[in-house]
């Protein structure tokens, strides 16, 4: 049989790390294959290898048959392979059409024409339909017309084979299924795709065939259709694990966490939430509603033109981060590389940030004890790490995120809010995290979830769902997917 | 494009403010000869802010550029004169003078460009030690004295007239409209954009990072010395402090004229009207007789100004 694109027994070590140990994976011409496997199994090493950025130690790469080209020779690489990359490469400062012919700007001789440039740039992003203004300035786009942007680009040079790595993580579900759409309708046209996810939903529904790597090494290569999920699973993981299964909670009677009347122009109108201890409180909608906005107003980052906060029976200054933590809350934000720790800084350090001020006397912070405190969270949330002095910014996404939610529960909080809590982290670590909300609830906390993820919201007791800024709906466990997407679209009320 | 092109101007209203301002506080600033002179002043710092502003594009960063200035043509004249005029006594001809210049500032570029694109060293320190140590190699060798006896070759640049205009605003002007033209039409000055804006992304785009990150650090290297010699044509004179200072001046002028800090933003078109609202300001204060040891309170006061204008008119937290 002939395949479309194809490695055979890939070796790369980067020192002393195997980063791909005899990998292999096979891809037909036409279809959508995926790619999965946890943080560091090798998959981000296969995509370097693959576009040409990195060559393999051992093996060889084949494209329908014929060898790869040379590394040096980008032009035949890129014919051949297209990549839109986890990392955006757009460069914000430039117009989307200078950006989508970079380094190729003018179509003969040497000088720039910018008119025709943007003609030709017109051109692609019609072919592709995409309705973006050649003219614009590539930063003033959103995250998904700059993937489209980028998407175009990698096409327009010509490859039939094109790797999406994880282009899913920082779109919004409305979003994602006009993704989903766009690569149907590429696959009609005999694009071969190569699609790279944490979220193993999406994998039954847009790709073919799926290729399981763990550590480093091909685990197996099978046909979508018959594969049970558990399976899939237990591929990726090594172990047979079962979905994360929600606890039930018994809600207290009295209020940790709420909000009332809590109004920001532009964001939301008129929202009241309160969460009682013992009780997870799910925010769902999509990516305007303003469910992230509220959630940053209950933990003090953004301060509300009207309303009330009240944490543990404080009423907090509103837009007072340090207050709302003082009355006991705890904070996940939304994107841990942006709010969530300081890379540079161990992980001892960064988890005890809130009780900086409880390890020490006068300002000055004790570092035995900080580092039995960064000793009890790493057991307790089973942070994989050298130890307590290890930076953040070495750790994986999973473990990075563990560091977070031990900055958040670190005071033993009585209200928690977390945004996103599993963004970008595998399944075993999805576990953990979901499973350490839960903890903190019997414990006797109040939690307020935000998650694009419905497996997130499925440990909450209740979902308030967003739309347009408002709280539309409140919805008791026991909703259905399609029920709850409904009401996050407006389609139903 | 267009969007850009209309940045590029937001400066041109302060320069006729300025030439109006001119106007009504002195009667001899609007004439031909003042503006003239407005001109030629400015037409050797000019050059730093064009290495400088296209540096910054890239993304690096080059404080060397003002010792270079007094360096360069002080070194290539020691190699020419004999040891009476305080040369090295090795005696090259006359006519090598400002080929060895640019040489020497060609061979400074180099060397800032192998510390930091080959060794990964950080632009602000590197070039930081670069001014300190290249500022020594003119005080060195001179041992802090004036070079008086020059070749006539260095002096004919920066001296002479051409079709009524000074010689080093003809040159400078057309490196200006070289620049403008590289930088906005060639796929190599975009390669500057891109390169600044995200380096990772340049790269994957198959542009050749390394090579033209070096290639800016020579050129950078080359215009200083070229305004060294200019300089020097100007003054009839090397002296120990030529150069000193100016990088301030430079970084306002590519500044306030939209060329961001951060890289991968602005054009040499708004840094060149970044140097005329400087050099029209430096001549109105000295006309007014502003003394000089209180012009640098309204130098500095112009580029906070400027900073807080782009930061309300832009809307962005600036790092």
């Amino acid at each position: 049989m002939k395949f479309h694109v194809e490695a055979r027994n890939v070796v790369k070590r980067f020192g002393p790390t195997i980063a791909l140990d005899g990998a292999r994976i096979a891809i037909t011409e036409g279809e959508t294959h995926a790619l999965v496997g946890r943080n560091g199994a090798g998959k981000s090493t296969l995509v370097s290898i693959l576009t040409g950025l990195q060559g393999a130690d051992e093996g060889e790469v084949l494209f329908a048959g014929e060898p790869a080209p040379a590394l040096a020779d980008r032009d035949a690489w890129r014919q051949r392979v297209a990549c839109v990359y986890q990392k955006s490469t757009i460069i914000p400062a430039l117009t989307v059409a200078e950006n989508l012919f970079l380094n190729r700007q003018s179509s003969g001789g040497t000088l720039i024409n910018w008119r025709a440039l943007q003609v030709r740039a017109r051109e692609l992003l019609d072919t592709y339909e995409v309705d973006v203004d050649p003219r614009a300035l590539a930063g003033d786009l959103g995250v998904e017309q700059r993937q489209l942007v980028e998407i175009a680009r990698a096409l327009s040079f010509g490859a039939r084979f094109i790797i999406l790595d994880e282009p899913t993580a920082r779109l919004d579900g409305p979003a994602i299924e006009r993704l989903f759409t766009r690569m149907r309708s590429l696959r009609e046209q005999g694009v071969t795709m190569m699609y790279i996810s944490h979220h193993l939903d999406e994998v039954y529904e847009v790709c073919q065939s799926v290729t399981v790597f763990r550590d480093a090494r091909h685990i197996m290569t099978r046909p979508v259709a018959d594969l049970p999920h558990d399976e899939l699973v237990a591929a990726m993981t090594g172990e047979a694990t079962t979905a994360y299964e929600a606890r039930l909670h018994t809600p207290g009677d009295d209020v940790v966490l709420s909000g009332e009347g809590l109004t920001l122009a532009g964001r939301y109108t008129g929202v009241d939430v309160s969460v009682r201890s013992g009780e997870v409180v799910g925010l769902a909608g999509s990516a305007g509603s303003g469910k992230v906005s509220v959630a940053e107003t209950l933990a003090g980052l953004r301060r509300p033109d009207a309303g009330t906060v009240t944490v543990n029976g404080t009423r907090v200054r509103p837009g007072d981060v340090t207050a709302a933590m003082r009355a006991g809350l705890g904070f996940v934000p939304e994107d841990r590389h942006h709010e969530g720790f300081v890379p540079l800084l161990s992980v001892g350090e960064n988890a005890t940030f809130p009780i900086a001020r409880k390890l020490g006397r006068y300002g000055v912070v004790f570092p035995r004890l900080r580092r039995a405190k960064a000793e009890e969270m790493i057991g307790a949330l089973d942070i994989k790490t050298e130890g307590p002095d290890q930076p953040v910014g070495d750790l994986s996404g999973g473990n990075a995120q563990k560091v977070v939610f031990a900055r958040a529960l670190v005071d033993d909080p009585r209200a928690l809010v977390v945004i996103n809590p599993t963004a970008g982290v595998d399944v075993k670590a999805k576990q953990a995290l979901l499973g350490a909300v839960e903890d903190a609830v019997e414990r006797g906390a109040g939690a307020v979830v935000v998650s694009d993820e419905l497996d997130d919201l499925r440990i909450c007791d209740r979902v308030l769902v967003m739309f347009h800024g408002r709280v539309v709906k409140d919805m008791p466990r026991g909703w259905t997917d399609h029920e709850l997407v409904a009401v996050m679209e407006g389609i139903e009320d | 494009m267009r969007l850009a092109r209309f940045r590029d101007l937001t400066l041109v209203p302060v320069i006729l403010l300025l030439l109006i301002v001119g106007a009504v506080l002195d009667p001899t600033f609007l004439t031909a000869g003042n503006l003239t002179n407005v001109l030629q002043q400015q037409s050797a710092i000019s050059l730093l802010v064009l290495a400088e502003a296209m540096i910054l594009i890239a993304g690096k960063f080059d404080l060397s550029l003002e010792s270079t200035v007094g360096t360069a043509p002080a070194i290539a004249v020691m190699l020419v004169v004999p040891v009476a005029a305080g040369g090295f006594g090795i005696g090259l001809p006359g006519v090598l003078v400002i080929p060895l210049a640019l040489l020497i500032g060609a061979a400074i570029g180099a060397f800032n460009g192998f510390l930091i694109v080959r060794f990964q060293l950080s632009a602000f320190i590197v070039t930081l030690a670069m001014l300190i140590i290249v500022h020594g190699f003119l005080q060195g060798p001179t041992e802090g004295k004036t070079l008086f006896q020059l070749p006539d070759s260095i002096l004919y640049l920066g001296s002479a007239v051409w079709l009524g205009l000074p010689a080093a605003v003809w040159i400078a002007g057309v490196l200006f409209a070289a620049g403008i033209f590289g930088l906005g039409y060639l796929r190599l000055g975009r390669a500057l954009y891109a390169i600044g804006g995200n380096a990772d992304a340049a790269r994957a785009a198959g542009i050749r990072v390394d090579r033209v990150l070096y290639g800016v650090f020579i050129m950078g290297g080359m215009l200083a010395a070229l305004a060294g010699i200019l300089e020097t044509g100007r003054l009839g004179a090397i002296g120990n402090n030529m150069g000193v200072g100016w990088i301030f001046m430079v970084f306002a002028a590519a500044v306030i004229g939209g060329v961001s800090m951060d890289g991968g933003k602005g054009t040499i078109l708004g840094a060149l009207t970044g140097v005329l609202v400087i050099g029209l300001v430096q001549n109105i204060l000295t006309l007014i007789g502003v003394s000089g040891f209180w012009q640098p309170v309204i130098y500095g006061s112009i580029i906070l100004v400027a900073l807080m204008i782009s930061r309300i008119a832009g809307g962005k937290a600036q790092d």
